[in-house]
C-alpha cells in the first residue's frame, strides 16, 4: 500500500520503475479483417506510437478461393468466368488480359469491331471501376454526398453491361476468338448520350465538390508520397505508377485490340501523393469517355467473332441448319478446343493497373498453369513504407487511393 | 494479322545483347510468340537480375510465377518477369529447383519480391535464400502442404465448419458426397493415353498363362460360311426342338 501511495505522489525509485515513470510502449492494433474502409477483407497489424504508424503489415489471403488451381482443372472456355469474379469491381478488364493471352498462343485473329466493341466496354469498365474507387475513396475520409451521386453513374454502367451480356457484374463477354455476341444499335446510341449528359453532368458535379475541397485536400495532400524510383521498385502500375510522375500506360506502349488508334492523353501526377493518385483516375474517366466516343464513331459493321470454327462457337440459327456447326458446336462446349503447347505473358491496362496472365499450355484443351499477376499485390505491399510515419487516421486515404479490391488480390 | 494482344516493339539484337551480358550465367534462350526466356544458373540468379537491371534498363520486377514439372529432375521452375519502361520491352527469367535447394533471394534489388517470393513458397514450397520474412501469405493459418503442386489435389485435405457445440469454425478432413470427377472429354481416337475401362483385357495376361499365338490371317465374317460352326453344326440348328416351350392355351 505504501508503494502505491508514494507512486501517486510521484516519489519512486530510479532502480525501480513504476508504470508512471516508463515510456509508453508501441502497442499494436488490428484494422480488419471486418471494417468498413478495409475495402474488402484486409487485416491489417499495424504497430503505433501513439497515433503515429510505425509499421504495417498487411495480411491477405482471406478471400483466397484457389482460383489459379481450379483453372487448371477447367477448359480454356471454362476458365474464363473465374476471371470476372477477381476483380469483381471492373470484370472486363480481367477478362481481357485472359482472351488475349489465349488468342496470342493460337495466334488467332479478332474481326475489327470485336476489338471495337472489347475497347468500348473495357473503358466502360474502367469508367465503372473508378466510379466505385473515387466515390469510396471520398468517403474513406469523411465526405459522403460523392460516392452517392457516383454510384448513380456505376449504376448505369451496370445497366448496359447487363443490356450487352445478360449480366450486371459478371458479364463472361470477352471471349477468345472476340465477343459472345453483338449489341443493339440502341444500345450504343444510349451510351453516346449517356456519354454526352448524364456521365459529365453527374460526374463533374460530384468531383466539384471534392476536387477544390479543403477538407480533402487536407486529408490527402502530401499523405504517402511516392518517389519515382520507389515506383519502380516496388512494382507500381497504372494510375499509381503514373500518380508518382511516370507517363507509363500500357495502352499507350503496347497497344492491344484498337488501342492504337484511339486518340487519348495519358495524365500523371506532379506532386506523387494520394491527391495525385485520385485526380489522375479523375482524368482518366475523362480520357476512357472520349476513347468510347471515339470508338463509337469509327467502329465497323461485320462480325463480332472469329470464324475459326475450332476456336468461337456457331451462331444457333447456322446449328439449325448445318450439321457441321452443330458438331463444332457439341465439341466447343464438351472437349472444348486444344492450344498449342507455350508459354505467354499478356499484361493489360486494367483500371487498375498491369493485370497480367502467364499462361502455360501443354497442347491440350486446359491450362496447364494460369499465374495471375494482380494489381493489389505490389501496391498493398508498398503499404508498410507508405504508412511510415503517417497517422492512423491516414490509413483509410492510402488504402483508398491505392485501389484495391480482394478478390483480385487473394484470388 | 493475327493476335492483338500487346505489340511489345521488336529490339533487333536483344537476345544477344542479354547474352553477352548473361555471360556463363545463362543456359538457354528461347524466343517464343515474340517473348523472350532466358532461363540461367540458380545459384547466379541475383548476378544475372542486377545485370539485367543495371546493363539492360529492366527496371521493375511484374511477377514471379511458379511453375511445377512433375516428371522433371528439379521440378519446379520460378519465372520472373521483367518490364523495361524505358525501352518498353519485356523479358522472362527462369530458374529451375526441387523442394529443398534454395533460390537466392532477389528482395534486395526490388522489395516488391518479397510477397512475391512469399507467394512461391507457399504454393510450392520453393524456399528463397535471404527472403527474411518467408511466411505463407494466401493460405490460411496454420495451413499444411503448397496447394499449386500438381500432386495437391484440387478438393484439399480438410474442410472447416462452424460448429455450434463449440461455438466455433473446426476443421475437419474432406468428405465428398461424391467421387471427384474430372472430365476431359478427350476423344479415344485422338489418342488419350489414359485406360479406358476395358482396356485391360486388351494387352498383357495374368502371370504365367500361355500368350496366344498370333494369328496369320485375320477371321473374317463376310458371308453365312464364315461364321465357323460348320456345316453339321448348321444343320442341327434348323431342327426343332422337342422341349421347345409351347405357348400355354387358356387365360394366364
Amino acid at each position: 500500500m505504501s508503494d502505491y501511495l508514494q507512486e501517486l505522489d510521484h516519489i519512486t525509485d530510479a532502480a525501480d520503475p513504476t508504470l508512471g515513470d516508463t515510456e509508453i510502449q508501441n502497442y499494436t492494433i488490428n484494422f480488419g479483417p471486418q471494417h468498413p474502409a478495409a475495402h474488402g477483407v484486409l487485416r491489417l497489424v499495424m504497430e503505433l506510437d501513439g497515433e503515429i504508424v510505425e509499421r504495417c503489415d498487411p495480411h491477405v489471403g482471406l478471400l483466397h478461393r484457389g482460383t489459379e488451381k481450379l483453372i487448371e482443372y477447367k477448359t480454356y472456355l471454362q476458365a474464363l468466368p473465374y476471371f470476372d469474379r477477381l476483380d469483381y469491381c471492373s470484370p472486363l478488364g480481367m477478362e481481357h488480359s485472359y482472351v488475349l493471352a489465349v488468342e496470342k498462343l493460337l495466334d488467332l485473329e479478332v474481326p475489327l469491331r470485336a476489338q471495337y466493341l472489347r475497347v468500348f466496354f473495357a473503358e466502360l469498365t474502367r469508367i465503372c471501376n473508378h466510379m466505385l474507387n473515387l466515390g469510396s475513396h471520398v468517403m474513406d475520409v469523411g465526405a459522403m454526398t460523392p460516392n452517392l451521386w457516383l454510384f448513380e453513374i456505376r449504376e448505369d454502367c451496370l445497366n448496359f453491361f447487363e443490356r450487352a451480356s445478360g449480366a450486371r457484374m459478371h458479364s463472361a463477354y470477352f471471349r477468345p476468338g472476340g465477343v459472345h455476341q453483338d449489341v443493339p444499335l440502341k444500345l450504343l446510341t444510349d451510351i453516346a448520350d449517356w456519354l454526352d449528359t448524364r456521365l459529365p453532368r453527374l460526374f463533374e458535379d460530384a468531383i466539384s465538390l471534392v476536387a477544390d475541397n479543403r477538407i480533402f485536400k487536407q486529408r490527402n495532400v502530401d499523405i504517402a508520397v511516392v518517389s519515382k524510383e520507389d515506383a519502380l521498385k516496388w512494382g507500381f502500375s497504372g494510375p499509381m505508377i503514373r500518380g508518382s510522375g511516370i507517363p507509363w500506360d500500357i495502352r499507350k506502349a503496347q497497344p492491344y485490340d484498337v488501342y492504337d488508334r484511339m486518340d487519348f492523353d495519358v495524365p500523371v501526377g506532379t506532386n506523387y501523393d494520394c491527391y495525385d493518385r485520385f485526380m489522375v483516375r479523375v482524368e482518366e474517366v475523362r480520357q476512357s469517355a472520349r476513347i468510347m466516343k471515339q470508338c463509337l464513331n469509327e467502329m465497323p459493321e461485320g462480325p463480332v467473332a472469329s470464324f475459326d470454327r475450332k476456336v468461337a462457337p456457331p451462331k444457333r440459327g447456322e446449328m439449325k441448319r448445318s450439321m457441321e456447326a452443330l458438331i463444332h458446336h457439341f465439341k466447343l462446349y464438351t472437349e472444348g478446343f486444344h492450344v498449342p503447347a507455350g508459354e505467354v505473358y499478356v499484361a493489360t491496362e486494367s483500371p487498375k493497373g498491369e493485370f497480367g496472365v502467364y499462361l502455360v499450355s501443354d497442347g491440350s484443351n486446359k491450362p496447364y498453369r494460369c499465374k495471375i499477376r494482380p494489381t493489389a499485390f505490389s501496391h498493398l505491399q508498398a503499404m508498410d513504407f507508405m504508412m511510415k510515419g503517417h497517422m492512423l487516421a491516414d490509413t483509410t486515404a492510402v488504402l483508398g487511393a491505392m485501389d484495391i479490391v480482394f478478390g483480385e488480390c487473394d484470388r | 494479322m493475327g493476335h492483338s494482344a500487346p505489340k511489345i516493339a521488336m529490339i533487333d539484337g536483344i537476345a544477344q545483347e542479354i547474352a553477352a551480358l548473361l555471360g556463363d550465367m545463362l543456359i538457354e534462350t528461347v524466343d517464343h510468340a515474340d517473348e523472350l526466356s532466358f532461363t540461367v544458373v540458380r545459384e547466379k540468379l541475383a548476378e544475372a537480375m542486377v545485370a539485367l537491371r543495371d546493363g539492360a534498363q529492366y527496371q521493375q520486377l511484374m511477377e514471379i510465377a511458379g511453375v511445377d514439372y512433375p516428371d522433371r529432375p528439379e521440378r519446379f521452375e520460378v519465372c520472373y518477369h521483367l518490364l523495361s519502361v524505358t525501352r518498353n520491352h519485356r523479358v522472362r527469367v527462369k530458374v529451375s529447383t526441387d523442394e529443398d535447394l534454395p533460390v537466392p533471394t532477389v528482395t534486395h534489388i526490388w522489395p516488391v519480391a518479397g510477397w512475391l517470393e512469399r507467394e512461391v513458397f507457399d504454393m510450392y514450397g520453393v524456399v528463397f535464400e535471404g527472403n527474411t520474412d518467408l511466411r505463407r501469405i494466401l493460405t490460411d493459418y496454420g495451413f499444411k502442404g503448397h496447394p499449386q503442386r500438381k500432386d495437391f489435389p484440387l478438393t484439399g485435405f480438410v474442410e472447416l465448419r462452424y460448429s455450434e457445440e463449440d461455438k466455433r469454425v473446426v476443421y475437419e478432413p474432406v468428405k465428398l458426397a461424391q467421387d471427384f470427377r474430372s472430365f476431359d472429354f478427350m476423344s479415344p481416337w485422338e489418342g488419350a493415353d489414359y485406360i479406358l475401362p476395358g482396356d485391360e483385357k486388351a494387352h498383357g495376361e495374368a502371370p504365367g498363362a500361355p500368350t496366344p499365338p498370333p494369328v496369320a490371317t485375320p477371321k473374317v465374317t463376310e458371308k453365312p460360311s464364315d461364321t465357323g460352326a460348320g456345316a453339321a453344326a448348321n444343320a442341327e440348328a434348323v431342327k426343332k426342338s422337342d422341349d421347345a416351350p409351347v405357348k400355354p392355351e387358356g387365360k394366364i
